[in-house]
């Protein structure tokens, strides 16, 4: 490949990824979760750390809390992930009964890492920023700015999310709780 | 102000919408109850190290717990004497002098250098601009009044005449051993899984701690996560359904036990002598239910004959709750305004327990609870529409109904001044709202633990059977 064919490649390489993060976004502002789902691999680690005030120069051992070990706002996989998804369900989830507005803007889109092409299981690492909003009931209002750190896996013809790790530009979280999905 | 009784009628089971918003009543809750009460501040394997550092709150107010060169906890205010700037403005870490970012005055954590812990060590151009005369023994940071460290639960007091924190805890004590001892039964021994949840929810803080002292009442309200099954078996969101074989060994059923000197409560077994037959909770994760298995034989040889309890859940007042069992965890309600609170989680393991039970610990452990808790997602719910509901103009000439199970009250067997009825009841928040009307009742330096037994002797009085 010459350089523009590379450049290219990268464009479209882009231009797939944040088409699937619009679509991501769609369906869960459009509340159509087990369609989601599907876009989760098997085997999604499902992270959001907890994060804290520290001393300038620890922050990268101490700032956030670590996966797999201490607490977090979420460490999970797609089991317990489907579960959320199924009490919505119920009807009588009070905390999203009724449901909440809820709209995701997904930007700032950075493909860091693409694994060769002719890997088995291709994988790429996919950073983006968000902006999620939620509104409910009447005047509850929230905002949360953050960014994902996404493995994101080509399986079938399409991409799954293998990995997301979730960083919360909040340390004590300014929301009552958190019944949706980043 | 300073009358408890105009809000809460015990006798009655009445209590007024008013103490869940008022400004008036959560100004002086303030100072009356938090001002006095003993309050957790956080758990000694948060601070492992000499030097180490952990900010909390008591009340509305920021306090720094350290521990000094010997091993010694301090608690202090986190505010500058000179000009209250926040000394620290780190959740944690490791530090041997606080320095405030605003004219740096400088605060030991040790009392080597200075008159006491916390005492001003450095004041810049102290001999030019305070010609040597400023006695920096009185200017260094304010510590608590008392403090108990508990079995690893570093409490305190900023009130001088409190009693001892085993004397305010009562006949709680063996509750909160049930919390914080090792599941095998030895004293101690447990430790707090890195990271405190922390969130702010617009509900009044009292609704959090009402719930845990004894609101089983609500369980319907938890449907929906029963429906979906999260517990460690796979079933419910606890433990599977208890298959028990036949003629086995049984624990005491689960009832309300409330100390009405205290204002102290919990949901769980009476004190009984001897272990339950061990029923598997892990089935999900082998490894996990051997561990548990092992801890079971463990807890039987190591407990004999000993008296022991049951903690499902409980409140120690004022702001204190725990979950004892699963899964197991401290609470903190700390006031933020009447009509928001902050609430502060903190997860309990076994110390030693291997990194694989942890793990499977500490995964249950949040997706049950915390903001994104499947379970506890909705208590926030009900709290922050029953605060904003409380407030109303007409609303607010209706008070709420905390009458059931008046009257049913038994004194407690083998318990120092308790009682207890069925699980189901609203005897333990009548006592908590009681004890508090009392703290908002006594005035400032007034005699906050007259009688020892005249709240619980003024509840058998009413009985009914
Ligand atoms: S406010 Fe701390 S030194 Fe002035
Ligand atoms: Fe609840």
């Amino acid at each position: 490949m010459n350089t523009r064919e590379a450049s290219l490649e990268a464009l479209l390489r882009q231009r797939d990824v944040e088409a699937f993060y619009y679509h991501e976004a769609e369906l869960l502002d459009e509340r159509r979760y087990e369609e989601w789902l599907d876009l989760l691999a098997e085997d999604i680690v499902y992270f959001m750390p907890l994060r804290r005030n520290v001393q300038y120069g620890s922050q990268d051992r101490a700032e956030n809390t670590r996966e797999g070990l201490d607490a977090a706002w979420f460490d999970e996989g797609k089991q317990t992930l489907t579960q959320r998804v199924r009490q919505i369900r119920t009807g009588i989830h009070w905390a999203e009964e009724p449901l909440s507005r809820v709209r995701h803007l997904i930007t700032n889109v950075r493909i860091s890492d693409t694994s060769p092409e002719d890997a088995g299981d291709r994988e790429i690492e996919a950073k983006s920023n968000f902006l999620v909003y939620r509104n409910r009931i009447d005047d509850e209002t929230d905002i949360f700015a953050g960014q994902r750190t996404d493995r994101l896996r080509h399986e079938n013809g399409g991409w799954k999310v293998a990995k997301r790790v979730i960083l919360l530009d909040q340390s004590t979280l300014l929301a009552k709780n958190l019944t949706f999905f980043f | 102000m300073g009358n408890g009784a105009l809000w809460v009628d015990s006798d009655n089971g009445i209590i007024s919408r008013d103490i869940f918003v008022s400004d008036a009543i959560y100004t002086e809750e303030l100072k009356k109850v938090f001002g006095r009460a003993w309050l957790f501040v956080g758990h000694e394997s948060q601070i492992p190290k000499p030097y180490d550092f952990f900010v909390s709150r008591m009340g509305a107010e920021s306090v720094i717990m350290t521990r000094d060169k010997t091993g010694q906890i301090h608690v202090f205010l986190n505010t500058c004497r000179h000009r209250g700037m926040k000394v620290c403005r780190y959740d944690q870490g490791n530090t041997r002098v606080f320095t405030c970012p605003y004219h740096a005055w400088s605060f030991s954590v040790d009392g080597n250098l200075t008159s006491a812990p916390g005492g001003l060590a450095g004041v810049p151009q102290y001999k030019a601009i305070y010609h040597d005369e400023l006695d920096k023994s009185q200017w260094g940071l304010i510590p608590v009044a008392k403090l108990c460290n508990y079995k690893g639960g570093v409490w305190a007091t900023w009130d001088r005449n409190a009693p001892e924190f085993e004397a305010y805890l009562g006949g709680m004590k063996i509750y909160l051993d049930a919390v914080m001892d090792h599941r095998d039964g030895r004293p101690g021994g447990s430790e707090i899984i890195g990271g405190i949840q922390k969130w702010k929810v617009p509900s009044n803080w009292k609704f959090g701690a009402e719930n845990f002292i004894g609101d089983l009442y609500h369980i319907t309200s938890h449907r929906s996560v029963d429906m979906v099954s999260i517990g460690p078996s796979g079933a419910g969101r606890r433990d599977a359904p208890v298959v028990r074989r036949e003629g086995g060994k049984r624990p005491p059923p689960f009832v309300s036990v409330g100390f009405p000197n205290h204002g102290h409560g919990l949901i769980g077994a009476l004190p009984h002598y001897e272990e339950a037959d061990y029923v598997p909770q892990f089935t999900l994760t082998p490894e996990v239910e051997q561990y548990y298995e092992h801890i079971y034989h463990a807890r039987v040889a190591n407990l004999g004959k000993q008296k022991r309890v049951l903690a499902a859940v409980g409140t120690i007042f004022p702001n204190l709750s725990f979950h004892g069992m699963q899964p197991r965890a401290l609470f903190t309600w700390h006031p933020n305004g009447p009509r928001e609170m902050e609430i502060w989680k903190w997860y309990l393991v076994d110390a030693d327990a291997p990194a694989a039970v942890k793990d499977v610990l500490r995964r249950y452990y949040l997706r049950y609870a915390g903001p994104a808790g499947l379970t506890e997602q909705d208590d926030m719910e009900n709290w922050n529409y029953a605060t904003a509901a409380s407030a109303g103009q007409e609303a607010g000439r209706y008070p709420y109904n905390y009458q059931m199970g008046l009257g049913y009250e038994q004194p407690a067997p083998d318990l120092d001044n308790a009682v207890y009825t069925t699980a189901v009841t609203e005897q333990n928040q009548r006592i908590l709202y009681h004890r508090w009307a009392q703290y908002m009742s006594a005035p400032e330096g007034g005699s906050l633990h007259p009688d020892a037994n005249a709240n619980l002797g003024e509840i058998l009085a009413r009985r009914r059977t």
